[in-house]
């Protein structure tokens, strides 16, 4: 049973990831990437993380397609309809893919499908949102706080950018 | 072979599927009615008189119309997303209802089975709420988009960008009940405001939390576009804004929408901050009965403040959005901790 849902997220998750960089019209590719998104979130439901798959669908399908959809939706899309988007890159996208390939290979042949449950039971980690939380202030705080500083300069970044144009 | 408890308890869950998605279906007809007899009253004149007896019968002609209308599409619009953006704003709302508790447990008499009156109780259940309820923003912009119109292209952004500022207040007005709750599911923390504070006060998120919500209920105004917030649909300068193409069903499948959040928001006001099923003061408890008279009390609010109060202005809306409400949900949040500690 969970195979079978596995697979129906997967394969639409696929599809849908194939959509986002084939078709034409950027608002239907960003919508591609909602769904996929979608999918996403479901494969967490299926890996017993609720916490992570309403954090998916909140901030990724709520929030970061929309902010696509609305930067794309005031372009011009007649103008801006992918022709030519391959500027020359096709040896370098070529080493990427087969290196990715090689990689993904090499961790599915050798990867195991159970990982350790370590120290929390199959119970305790129902509640996973309040272990997941603890973890993160306590033994992960300084990744944590490393990562929120570089969304914050990305932020920065970002407005600089924009002021920039206005002048 | 499964066996058979297993079955009922997934008949069942099919059971509570459809009857709740039959509730919500219909809940807009009567609920357009009482709108516009609320508004005829308050505005001092009869409001729908003609078809039955005070205009009962009103919702169902405007039925029998939208049904019967012709559906056009424009010229230029965008086919499939003009077809499939009223199903990206109806379909969220009635997801959001798969984690909604409307009450504890009741047992039926006859056959003695105890039935849960919630489709799924989620450890993330005020989450998975505010992130469906945020996939909403997909109909309305797809809609303005698909239409290739200047008013409803100017619409659909408008509201994206409402939409997503004041998702961020909302969010973290919610957070206080949380953290006085210490969960996030739902049928917790309506549990936790049972009984009463010095023996006559009830328990309610309300006398804790009177900022969040205060930041709560403004923000849900804005989230579901009513008035005051009603910039998405500014009849005056956008003429209806996103939907101002649609006609027929399409259209009245984001009016559905539109009642259900308000109808959604009702229910989130009242599961985290005025204590959900839980009844007031020494009142006898009954199952539902007491939830959907709160229930049914905000959403006579909505109607209110729709009729009483003006329309803001763009800017003053985000002013409001991004310099008031969000500095205040953050303040809020510490100074819940500080309670806490």
């Amino acid at each position: 049973m969970e195979k079978l849902f596995f697979l129906i997220f997967a394969v639409i998750a696929i599809v849908s990831a194939i959509g986002v960089v084939s078709l034409r019209n950027p608002v239907h590719s960003a919508i591609s990437l909602m769904v996929c998104f979608l999918q996403v979130a479901a494969l967490f439901i299926l890996l017993r993380s609720p916490f992570l798959a309403a954090v998916q669908v909140f901030i990724y399908v709520g929030a970061v397609v929309v902010l696509f959809l609305f930067a794309v939706m005031v372009l011009d899309l007649g103008k801006e309809r992918f022709g030519g988007y391959l500027h020359h890159q096709r040896p370098i996208a070529l080493v990427v893919v087969i290196g990715f390939v090689f990689v993904m290979g090499f961790t599915i042949l050798h990867g195991s499908l159970d990982a350790p449950l370590g120290n929390y039971t199959e119970e305790a980690l129902v509640k996973n949102t309040e272990i997941m939380g603890k973890l993160l202030f306590t033994k992960y705080v300084f990744p944590f706080e490393v990562v929120s500083f570089l969304l914050l300069i990305a932020l920065i970044g970002a407005i600089v950018l924009a002021m920039k144009e206005k002048r | 072979m499964p066996d058979i408890n297993t079955l009922i308890e997934v008949a069942l869950i099919i059971v509570k599927v459809i009857v709740v998605s039959l509730i919500l279906f219909t809940l807009p007809i009567p609920l357009t009615w009482i709108e516009r007899k609320v508004a005829g009253h308050i505005q001092v004149r009869l409001g729908p008189f003609r078809v039955g007896p005070h205009g009962i019968l009103q919702p169902v002609a405007d039925m029998i119309k939208l049904m019967f209308k012709e559906d056009i599409a424009p010229d230029k619009a965008d086919k499939w997303l003009f077809k499939f953006a009223p199903l990206f704003a109806m379909v969220p709302a009635f997801a959001v209802y798969a984690a909604i508790p409307f009450g504890d447990k009741i047992t039926i008499p006859i056959i003695n089975k105890e039935v849960t009156l919630y489709i799924s109780d989620m450890n993330v259940g005020i989450l998975y709420i505010l992130a469906v309820g945020g996939i909403s923003v997909y109909g309305i912009i797809l809609g303005g988009w698909a239409s290739n119109s200047k008013y409803a292209l100017l619409g659909g952004i408008r509201s994206s960008a409402q939409m997503i500022s004041y998702e961020i207040a909302l969010t973290f007005s919610c957070i206080g009940v949380v953290m006085t709750s210490n969960s996030l599911s739902l049928l917790d923390i309506v549990k936790l405001q049972s009984g009463t504070i010095l023996g006559f006060i009830p328990h309610w998120n309300i006398i804790c939390q009177p900022i969040g919500f205060a930041i709560f209920f403004i923000a849900a105004l804005a989230e579901i576009n009513r008035i005051p917030f009603d910039l998405p649909e500014d009849e005056g300068s956008l003429a209806a804004g996103y939907h101002v193409e649609y006609s027929a069903m399409k259209f009245s499948f984001f009016m559905l929408t539109e009642y259900l959040a308000m109808v959604t928001a009702s229910v989130l006001t009242v599961i985290l901050f005025f204590g959900g099923w839980n009844a007031p003061l020494f009142m006898p408890e009954i199952p539902i009965f007491w939830f959907v008279a709160k229930v049914g009390f905000f959403i006579y609010l909505f109607m209110w403040i729709r009729f009483t109060l003006p329309r803001y202005r763009y800017d003053q809306l985000m002013t409001i959005g991004w310099k008031i409400l969000l500095p205040l949900s953050l303040l809020n949040i510490l100074l819940t901790g500080l309670f806490l500690l």
